[in-house]
């Protein structure tokens, strides 16, 4: 038993000095696609960001229709156009949603995706002509149980939304002290645009994967007390997802904040 | 007609001269390892005398050295510089007695009141007619502590020993050891363990037919075997080339290193001539690089059109406007495979320029496309001077005056219009890993700027972060389109 012991010791120390093993669990595939894999609904006051910085509890609200058939269309000017909209009150301010609460929202309604149809195709096809629709969407305050906050499947499970949407997020960022000459670090797909306390801090444009630190925003300061994010994430035949965290000026993660959503 | 093309052909020349040599006025021959002193750079030649630069581009006679003689060298040792030279001329009218000397100075600034050299010492020697002539020494001070030099030409031996660090003299009891043949100007360096030799083969000393160029052996010994990199002993003439003759300078001798800062080395030494000099002996300094432990020269970037590529992602940097769609679409998945192919032009400035903002544009770092956006110029501004072994450079939209300027905050964008204002030039110099760095000349508001360079926050965010060898975000591939 003892040598055993030993005998595993050895093999774990091995492990750990091969080049490329970071000491992460192994992830096995999984083809489950419930919400509760990917994030679950808020239950305390404050939660912390992960050990990467990562921010994990944010208000979404279930996504917007906005048919888009490829996402090359993404360029800076249209998303900040497709954005600038006023899809609800309220929309950057300093007031957040409360979690359940619902907006009326005018879209270009999509019927629910055939998902017997084939995968999504949009090269060189003419965008169809969508029937306007005031719809009800509701505010969800979620912990996230990954790096990211998957959104597609936020939305395929709450909604019959998938494809050509639009994804608004917004969370509090509490702060003990200012935190001076950080970054808001953001990865997303597809394209995105985010701002910190009422300033456009960093935008995503063009198709975008989902790639941890992909843009970064000027240096700025994370100020004493509430500090609001908000994003907006776009996106046509993708699977939406973001993921969000601070930085500091040598890169680490800014991990001495805790996130709220009211 | 003929007068013009003769002036055209000079200016070409000059502005050649701009980003591939020192400029000013770099006469030398046999340029001892560049000291830097009070802010300025030094250079010892043959016959005495050398150089000085204020910044380490724009080189001027006026540097001191009393005793004439043959291919001196210099190293600092604590707050000292230790100067050594050979007092004879290296054999050519048929004798091979050689002595090298030592001395020591306090400052090599001759307008010092603190200059002085002691009086020179013996620390090797060579009879008439052995298989040595004691000429063109170079100094090593190694990891431990311990101070060598090498000596010798192309009659017989190079022959190394080590010296007293203290007093720059021979250290008691040492002995000459062979270490090469058939070399002159030999020089050694060490790195990761490795102790270098470094000789010159070939002619020296017949201008643009000179065939010198530098080649280098190595050992885990400082005492050698010194081999190449298929193994030959350079006791039997081996080594690996390190720089040898370009299209218009040749014969490239008297190696000597100087390390910046961790990841940033430079090499120094002359060509013997310089076509673009009237054929003369000039001072060169170029990059180090190293490859597989092996010493290479770099290049000094030349006038051109280039992509920049980040080391952190491969992202080309370019401007923030909006993507615009190129002829060549998706034409659908196996359809019009019978239709005759057609050449598609790429898309050019004149398509896009018009939709861009009059104003500062940003920065960013993305996919690259061959996109006019993507595209830049970047050239020498020789009336900004430059830095060591380099000139200021510009960096522009390619058919533009758009330029690359650090702003306030440590961040970047572009002005409309370069002006050669300190915030738009770059000191853009290739690493010892072959990546290159780019450093803002000014950055606004900021009190040492050359500690900032163009740094990868993220993949695609551009800003000026601090210089760091070991992080790919402060590096980038700079390849010529």
């Amino acid at each position: 038993m003892k040598t055993a012991l030993k005998t595993f010791s050895v093999v774990i120390g091995l492990m750990l000095l091969m080049p490329g093993f970071s000491g992460r669990a192994q992830v096995y595939a999984d083809s489950s696609t419930q919400l509760d894999k990917y994030m679950v609904p808020v239950t305390t006051p404050t939660a912390a960001p992960d050990a990467q910085g990562f921010l994990g509890r944010w208000l979404l609200l279930e996504p917007i229709s906005k048919p888009n058939r490829s996402n090359t269309v993404f360029t800076d000017s249209y998303i900040r156009e497709a954005f600038a909209v006023q899809y609800f009150p309220g929309q950057l301010s300093n007031t957040l949603p409360k979690d359940g609460s619902k907006v009326k929202v005018t879209v270009e309604y999509q019927p629910p995706v055939n998902l017997q149809g084939g995968r999504p195709m949009g090269f060189g096809m003419a965008e169809p002509t969508y029937e306007k629709k005031t719809v009800s969407l509701q505010w969800h305050a979620m912990d996230s149980k990954m790096p990211n906050v998957k959104l597609f499947r936020f939305a395929t499970n709450l909604t019959e939304d998938r494809y050509g949407i639009i994804c608004w997020a917004v969370t509090v960022v509490n702060c003990e002290e200012d935190i001076p000459n950080v970054r808001l670090a953001v990865g997303s797909n597809s394209a995105s645009m985010w701002w910190v306390n009422g300033e456009e801090a960093v935008i995503l444009s063009g198709d975008r994967r989902r790639v941890m630190d992909d843009c970064a925003s000027q240096r700025l300061t994370l100020k004493k007390g509430r500090n609001i994010i908000w994003g907006a994430v776009i996106n046509g035949p993708g699977m939406s997802d973001f993921c969000c965290r601070f930085i500091d000026e040598a890169g680490k993660p800014v991990t001495n904040i805790t996130l709220s959503t009211k | 007609m003929k007068t013009r093309n003769i002036l055209l052909a000079g200016a070409i020349a000059l502005f050649s001269l701009s980003a591939a040599a020192q400029v000013g006025a770099p006469y030398i021959h046999d340029p001892s390892t560049i000291m830097e002193c009070d802010g300025k750079y030094y250079t010892f030649g043959t016959g005495g005398g050398g150089l000085i630069s204020a910044d380490g581009w724009v080189w001027e006679s006026g540097a001191v050295r009393p005793g004439g003689g043959a291919a001196p060298d210099a190293i600092k040792i604590g707050d000292r510089y230790l100067v050594g030279y050979s007092s004879t001329g290296g054999g050519l009218g048929g004798g091979h007695a050689g002595r090298i000397l030592t001395m020591w100075n306090k400052t090599l600034d001759p307008n010092s009141p603190d200059f002085a050299y002691t009086d020179p010492i013996e620390v090797a020697h060579s009879e008439m007619d052995e298989d040595c002539d004691a000429i063109d020494i170079g100094f090593l001070m190694d990891p431990n502590g311990r101070l060598f030099c090498t000596f010798g030409t192309y009659f017989g031996n190079i022959r190394m020993v080590e010296l007293d660090p203290a007093t720059g003299a021979r250290k008691e009891g040492a002995k000459d050891m062979d270490v090469a043949i058939d070399c002159e100007a030999s020089s050694m360096m060490y790195q990761d363990g490795w102790y270098y030799l470094l000789g010159t083969h070939g002619t020296c000393c017949d201008g643009a037919n000179s065939t010198y160029n530098i080649i280098v052996g190595r050992s885990r010994s400082p005492f050698g075997p010194f081999l190449d990199n298929v193994g030959r002993d350079m006791l039997q003439g081996g080594g690996k080339m390190v720089v040898a003759a370009t299209e218009r300078q040749f014969g490239a001798g008297h190696f000597g290193r100087f390390i910046v800062e961790p990841g940033v080395e430079k090499m120094s030494f002359h060509w013997e001539g310089d076509l673009d000099r009237s054929g003369r002996s000039v001072l060169a300094i170029r990059p180090i690089i190293w490859k597989n432990g092996w010493p290479e020269a770099g290049e000094i970037l030349t006038d051109g059109n280039y992509k920049i590529l980040s080391r952190r992602r491969g992202y080309a940097l370019e401007l923030t406007v909006d993507f615009v769609r190129a002829q060549g679409g998706m034409r659908g998945f196996g359809r019009g495979q019978d239709q005759p192919n057609v050449v598609v032009e790429n898309q050019k400035l004149e398509d896009v320029i018009g939709g861009w903002p009059a104003g500062n544009i940003p920065v960013r770092a993305n996919d690259y496309m061959a996109r006019p956006h993507q595209q830049w110029t970047i050239e020498a501004v020789p009336e900004a001077g430059g830095y060591l072994g380099g000139p200021w450079y510009k960096i522009v939209i390619q058919g533009t005056n758009r330029a690359l300027a650090a702003v306030e905050g440590h961040e970047l964008t572009t002005v409309p219009e370069f002006t050669g204002a300190d915030e738009q030039l770059w000191r853009i110099e290739q690493l010892t890993d072959g990546t290159w760095r780019i450093v803002p000349k000014s950055v606004p508001g900021c009190h040492h700027p050359e500690k900032w360079c163009l740094y990868s926050v993220a993949d695609s965010t551009p800003t000026l972060g601090k210089f760091d060898f070991n992080n790919d975000n402060a590096k980038w591939d700079i390849v010529k389109r």
